[in-house]
């Protein structure tokens, strides 16, 4: 039988008061048990529960890309989604992803092609751009543009961060 | 977003239950239109019956030669899978056309099939919508309708479906598995989704409760000779003004099948039957393809800012079918089915 989270209005007219259980999410290899109501975005558990403020809410409703986060090691728009349908999955942030000390490829790159200007859309960049590496599919810069199209990038920074990103598909 | 409850399904018949016990409740698969729509207060269910686990992801081999795609597989893996490019690479233009990859990764087919519209007015609560709200009437018929559709439209809703892999569907014409209270039953996808008429809140056919298990595609996938034609204002992550899926078989330079579907344009994925018996036995020439486009749209309307639909359609169907029966893919468009 499936399981359920209630939190239907009380039939008196007064809602009851907001229900949550846990979800059991595995961020960045950790394993954390939130306690989330079901109308909680994965993008708000990462950032007001697991305090992780790395993935950034820009619209919140899929058009820009700014909250991209690797789910099972595929990048999803975590604003379009439900922490409670992740129970037990991996999910991988720009935290996650290497540290001030230790960039990964694809941080690294960015600086190095100065692929920001404000910087905000930078983390969803990054993981999008990971996404794009695991998937394996893009190789030329027409390919990559494409397949990067779910970032918006608001300060125009696209010629350095396609710079960026084309360099790390070619040394893979 | 408001307070809901909340439950994931085990297997179709839990689901089919637990969304019986719950009035007004939703199925949830990837969640990439729905909660949208949920965050707008356009749509309010009160509880949520996940099904994007159950157990019907797999993309596999018909019997009869066809090809089943699971409801709740992505648009990603359907898109990308080796069947699926090989034999129905119509499909794959078409989905690869349309969202983002991030999207399509969330995204499953049967949830493609029940997207809403896009139209503004639709999300917009402050405006009266006779899809949204029925008896409210339409804003866009005197409105802002430029996104709005041509053919079939009601004075009720000019609204339009806005997917991208539908209109390729339209083309291949899969039957619609569904489960539902009453049973199992299989719907005609040019069955599936409805015109607007006088009763524009119903989107497609299905009745209280049923749940879309999969898309089984016929053998025929137009591998050969297809083409997906999107025209929109950027080239990428936008929905279609107008979009062109053709289906094409050959004799030498005579068309011998033919299948032809628009989307951005109806409230429906547009199959066109009447214009692909025009296409059938005649030689595949600029003429054919004009007579035939023309068709097409003979009986269009458009309602002010839309007006421009009609030309474009029109051009858009011939370019698509010369495409299509030369074998070529739209110039400047990154062909990523290939690799």
């Amino acid at each position: 039988m499936s399981q359920t989270l209630t939190s239907a209005p009380a039939s008196g007219g007064l809602p009851t008061p907001v229900s949550t259980g846990p979800v059991r999410l595995h961020i960045n290899g950790e394993t954390q048990t939130l306690q989330l109501a079901p109308w909680t975005s994965l993008l708000d558990a990462l950032r007001e529960y697991a305090h992780l403020t790395g993935t950034k809410k820009g619209c919140d409703h899929g058009q820009c890309g700014a909250c991209t986060v690797l789910v099972n090691g595929r990048r999803i728009n975590s604003c379009l989604t439900l922490a409670v349908m992740h129970d037990d999955d991996d999910i991988t942030t720009i935290e996650g992803l290497g540290t001030p000390e230790n960039l990964s490829p694809l941080q690294q790159a960015f600086v190095d092609h100065d692929a920001f200007q404000c910087g905000y859309c930078t983390p969803g960049q990054i993981c999008s751009a990971q996404g794009l590496l695991n998937e394996g599919r893009a190789h030329s810069e027409a390919e990559i543009k494409e397949l990067m199209s779910g970032n918006l990038c608001r300060c125009g920074a696209y010629v350095g961060i396609l710079d960026a990103v084309k360099e790390v598909v070619d040394k893979q | 977003m408001y307070p809901f409850s909340y439950s994931r399904a085990t297997d179709v018949a839990d689901a089919v239950r637990d969304k019986a016990g719950h009035d007004g409740s939703a199925y949830i698969g990837g969640g990439t239109n729905l909660i949208d729509l949920m965050k707008m207060n356009v749509e309010q269910p009160p509880h949520l019956v996940n099904v994007a686990k159950l157990p019907l992801s797999k993309i596999e081999d018909l019997p009869d030669g066809g090809l089943r795609l699971g409801a709740t597989a992505t648009n990603s893996d359907t898109a990308w899978n080796e069947q699926v490019k090989a034999r129905y690479p119509l499909l794959n233009q078409a989905i690869l056309a349309g969202a983002s990859p991030q999207l399509r990764n969330a995204a499953t087919n049967g949830g493609n099939l029940m997207q809403r519209t896009r139209c503004y007015y639709f999300y917009d609560l402050a405006t009266p919508c006779n899809k949204r709200e029925p008896g409210s009437g339409c804003s866009a018929i005197g409105g802002f309708n430029r996104v709005c559709g041509i053919l079939g439209t009601s004075e009720a809703c000019i609204a339009t479906h806005p997917s991208d892999m539908c209109v390729a569907l339209a083309a291949l014409a899969p039957t619609v598995r569904v489960s539902g209270p009453n049973g199992e039953r299989t719907i005609a996808f040019e069955d599936f989704h409805r015109l607007p008429g006088e009763q524009p809140e119903f989107d497609n056919t299905l009745v209280e409760g049923e749940l879309i298990t999969s898309l089984d595609l016929p053998e025929k996938g137009f591998a050969k000779h297809f083409a997906y034609l999107k025209l929109r204002d950027r080239h990428s992550y936008a929905f279609a003004l107008v979009s062109v899926a053709v289906g094409l078989e050959m004799d030498g330079d005579t068309i011998t099948d033919a299948r032809l579907a628009l989307g951005g344009v109806a409230h429906k994925p547009w199959r066109d039957l009447s214009a692909e018996q025009l296409l059938k036995g005649q030689p595949a020439t600029a003429e054919t393809f004009g007579r035939v486009a023309a068709h097409v749209v003979a009986n269009a309307v458009g309602r002010g800012s839309n007006d421009f639909k009609i030309e474009l359609a029109r051009r858009a169907i011939v370019r698509a079918l010369k495409q299509a029966a030369e074998g070529q893919q739209q110039a400047g468009d990154v062909y990523l089915g290939g690799q």
